[in-house]
């Protein structure tokens, strides 16, 4: 309504309205219950104000009413607590197949890679109504990925990998903010997410200059960094065949099963003896500090993109994959 | 009753002795109270002057005041000042100091020079503080959260980490003391159920005093050897993990919200029976629940987590234990509206105090419920409805409670009245300050503007044009009451024993009281809050 005055935050993604939902439901419950306090404080005051020759009347408690005014907030507690927890697993947990991007953040940017290859720095292009991963690791401190038009907000951690995804429903330009506290120019940590139409969207993808693909880019740092002399798509190689290894579980060498997320994948490089893969010995070379988090995401894009696409379903998700008798 | 000639002369713990000495070494627990008082009005007054800058720089969107880094410490020494130079000691250590002992019909805390050392611990920290502050500063957030605060932040973290570990045990020394004191040193016929509530929520501030605290004091450890020595315990990139630190700071920092909001629960409860005449309505309940608040208030830690990268399940669990926490507050609440259910209801200061309190304590518990619900703390969790939510419970709560005690038991204190106009006047100017600064916050922080920016985009400007304009308003309304407390020590009217007609122990000695509180211990053999055998007073403050 007003320019310098709203009173509302742009509704832009799928998950923002049913966040507005329970947010008026909750709007509405406290005006009402506060409404409700302050009327009787109100009319006990007046109507029981000192008045000469009128003694208060001493009421020692009633436990039926302590019990009504425990129990009855508590139902109502429960009902929020579901609600919210609802909304809260919707927004943990990406719809299969979303199209992924990397986010890299340091003080003070937003570094952004698409799976086709472009880059961005502090603005995101997605287009209307695909569902987005994001998937995020920070240089140095902690960060927060905070898009108040899709109500999603992600610390973004040093040394691990995050996620939140969104739909965007409405074509605009929205706020990016950073909303961890990283230092000096924390304030100064903002971009913009613009969603487009898909057509205009292919067209912007196609008019970037192009790296090539992350996965592509990925398999040349593979090269460069010596990886395939032991990680070969046979059962010869002295560390584990990386085809078909994304989403898996796999045997370690203490026993444990672990799935080879991204996180682990990241783990693997970095600090590779941390996690064994059983019947393999800890012979890797740490990576740590010698590559950079846009070459690790590459590299994690590109061990993703291993994965055969239509096996995906028939594989059978969960099921241990032997870890020396790779299946080509 | 004594005449206001002879009052002048009797002998009380203030004209005892004169002498700086005789206030730097005494034991007397009512003077450490003013010691206390003294130590914590000036940090009020240092804390609240960086809230008055803050403001100023956010009267306009762009960075123009003062410089990003120097935003980024008033902020973090804003609150570093207030809550454990202010906010934590403000009620415990002050009326809490003066009113345990007098409450149960004690001579002194259990340990009188224990209770001094408390106040020279947290001087001593102050003045590490102050150093701090004026040699630079620190800009950490008053969270320090790593790796920012261990390898990142160019400040003065390690100075900042000592004060608030030492603060810390002045802290943990005022609560050791309450609960032995508690225990072992009240009037015969002083059993547990005729306690006074305000020593309930003492006693319950005391053991997350003792329990919580230390565990401030490890991580602060924590924070200054990674920083110092380059031990790898929060930073990554030497194998620490940052999130071990949100959990053992929240551990103690969530509860340490209770340190703040308990004991002003309980001043309240202590004037709203006074000024309706009438008994607490349900005081088991009032009793249990600061218990309970007690218990439950460390097993919600991680509901400042909820976006930080911890599990969705343990997201669940802290959210429900969040939930459960709310309860005893509503149960209070309730039960002090009840109390005023056919009473005979007086308007004076500290029970206009007393209102505001409940009125804001509830709106900042209401948006507590918007907080633990998982699917909205993702969206307002770092923006400005935090901010606005925890200023409702911190200063719209405990301060107001801190107001309302300090002016119920001002004649006590001092043996003099203060300006009852002007103070139902301060009353009313810090409850619409106050809500003109923080209301618009929530509006501010569901529209998304996150907090700690030093610049914001222009949209944001109005509501934060509002907000600035109530802090100078509520600034008025903090210095005020000083103004006339101070000049009330010298011409204020001579306070009875018993102006209130209050039904506690306190005001059955002499205002100001004598060093040993009681010339004979009292025997108690009725209940707290026996407003059926207490005549209203006479003439204070009658209504028309």
């Amino acid at each position: 309504m007003f320019d310098n005055f709203p009173l509302w935050p742009v509704r832009a993604s799928t998950g923002a309205g049913n966040v507005d939902a329970l947010y008026i439901f909750l709007v509405l419950l406290s005006g009402f219950m506060s409404v409700a306090i302050f009327t009787m404080i109100l009319v006990f005051a007046m109507r029981y104000r000192r008045r000469r020759g009128v003694e208060a009347e001493q009421i020692e408690g009633s436990t039926a009413l302590e019990i009504t005014w425990s129990v009855i907030p508590l139902g109502i507690f429960m009902v929020i607590f579901f609600w919210g927890a609802i909304i809260y697993f919707q927004e943990r947990t990406p719809p299969k197949g979303a199209t992924e991007v990397y986010v890299v953040a340091k003080q003070w940017m937003w570094k952004l890679q698409h799976q086709e290859g472009q880059r961005e720095i502090n603005e995101l292009h997605v287009p209307v109504g695909r569902d987005v991963k994001l998937i995020m690791t920070s240089q140095d401190v902690i960060h927060s990925f905070y898009v108040p038009a899709f109500r999603i907000k992600q610390d973004v951690l040093p040394g691990r990998y995050t996620t939140a995804w969104f739909r965007a429903t409405k074509p605009g330009v929205y706020h990016l903010f950073c909303a961890e506290y990283c230092g000096t120019m924390h304030s100064g940590m903002i971009g913009q997410i613009v969603v487009m139409e898909p057509a205009q969207y292919e067209g912007w993808l196609a008019g970037g200059a192009t790296f090539g693909s992350l996965a592509a880019n990925g398999e040349s740092i593979f090269q460069q960094l010596g990886c395939p002399t032991c990680h070969r798509a046979d059962t010869q190689g002295r560390g584990p065949n990386l085809v078909g290894i994304f989403g898996r579980q796999v045997q370690l060498e203490d026993g444990r099963t672990v799935v080879a997320d991204e996180n682990y994948i990241r783990e693997s490089i970095l600090s590779p003896s941390a996690k064994i893969v059983s019947g393999f010995k800890p012979i890797m070379p740490v990576f740590q500090g010698l590559v950079s988090e846009e070459q690790l995401n590459a590299l994690v894009e590109y061990v993703k993109s291993l994965n055969p696409p239509p096996s995906g379903a028939a594989g059978g998700q969960g099921v241990p994959l032997p870890p020396t008798k790779p299946r080509i | 009753m004594a005449t206001a000639a002879i009052t002048a002369e009797r002998e009380h713990y203030l004209n005892k002795e004169y002498g700086i000495q005789s206030w730097l070494l005494t034991t007397d627990h009512k003077r450490i109270a003013l010691l206390y008082l003294i130590s914590i009005t000036f940090f009020f007054f240092i804390g609240g002057f960086f809230a008055l800058l803050i403001r100023l720089e956010l009267l306009t969107p762009a960075g123009d005041l003062v410089q990003a880094d120097t935003y980024n410490k008033l902020f973090s020494m804003h609150g570093q000042v207030m809550i454990f130079f202010f906010l934590i000691p403000s009620i415990p250590a002050v009326l809490g100091n003066f009113l345990v002992p007098l409450m149960i019909g004690a001579r002194d805390l259990a340990f009188p020079r224990i209770n001094l050392l408390s106040w020279y611990l947290y001087v001593i920290a102050g003045l590490i503080y102050i150093h701090c502050i004026v040699t630079g500063g620190v800009d950490t957030g008053w969270t320090f959260y790593t790796p920012f605060s261990t390898a990142f932040s160019n400040t003065k973290v390690v100075e900042a980490g000592l004060a608030l570990f030492i603060a810390g045990f002045s802290s943990i020394l005022t609560g050791l003391n309450f609960v032995v004191t508690i225990h072992r040193m009240r009037a015969p016929g002083m059993t547990w159920s005729r306690l006074p509530l305000f020593i309930w929520a003492h006693y319950a501030t005391s053991i997350i005093q003792l329990l919580g605290t230390p565990v401030l004091a490890i991580t602060l450890v924590l924070v200054v050897f990674e920083r110092a020595f380059h031990l790898g315990i929060f930073d990554p990139t030497r194998g620490g993990d940052p999130l071990l630190f949100q959990h053992l700071f929240w551990f103690y920092s969530h509860p340490a919200v209770y340190i703040m909001i308990l004991p002003s629960m309980g001043v309240v409860t202590e004037i709203v029976p006074c000024f309706s005449r009438k008994r607490i309505f349900g005081y088991n309940f009032v009793a249990m629940s600061s218990i309970a608040i007690a218990v439950f208030g460390f097993l919600v830690w991680a509901h400042h987590m909820f976006v930080a990268g911890i599990s969705l399940y343990s997201a669940l669990i802290f959210s429900i234990l969040s939930y459960l926490v709310a309860v005893p507050s509503a149960i209070k609440v309730f039960n002090w509206t009840a109390t005023m259910y056919k009473g005979s209801i007086t308007f004076s200061t500290p029970m206009l105090y007393a209102f505001g309190f409940i009125g804001l304590f509830t709106m900042g518990g209401l948006t507590g419920l918007f907080l633990a619900a998982l699917g909205i703390d993702v969206h307002v969790t770092d923006t400005y409805f935090v901010v606005a939510h925890f200023h409702y419970i911190m200063v719209g709560g405990a301060v107001m409670g801190y107001m309302a005690g300090m002016h119920f038991w001002w004649p006590k204190i001092s043996g003099r009245m203060y300006p009852e106009a002007w103070g139902r006047l301060a009353a009313l100017i810090v409850f619409l300050g106050f809500n003109l600064t923080f209301f618009p916050q929530f509006i501010l922080g569901y529209l998304g503007m996150p907090r700690r920016y030093w610049q914001y985009p222009p949209e944001f400007q109005v509501l934060n044009v509002l907000s600035t304009a109530g802090s100078t308003i509520l600034a008025v309304g903090y210095v005020l009451p000083m103004v006339y407390f101070l000049w009330s020590m010298r011409y204020g009217k001579i306070a009875e024993d018993n102006p209130w007609g209050a039904s506690g122990l306190e005001w059955k000695t002499a205002s100001p009281p004598p060093t040993f509180n009681f010339d004979e211990i009292p025997e108690v053999t009725w209940e707290a809050y026996d407003y059926e055998h207490i005549p209203a007073p006479a003439e204070v403050p009658v209504e028309r």
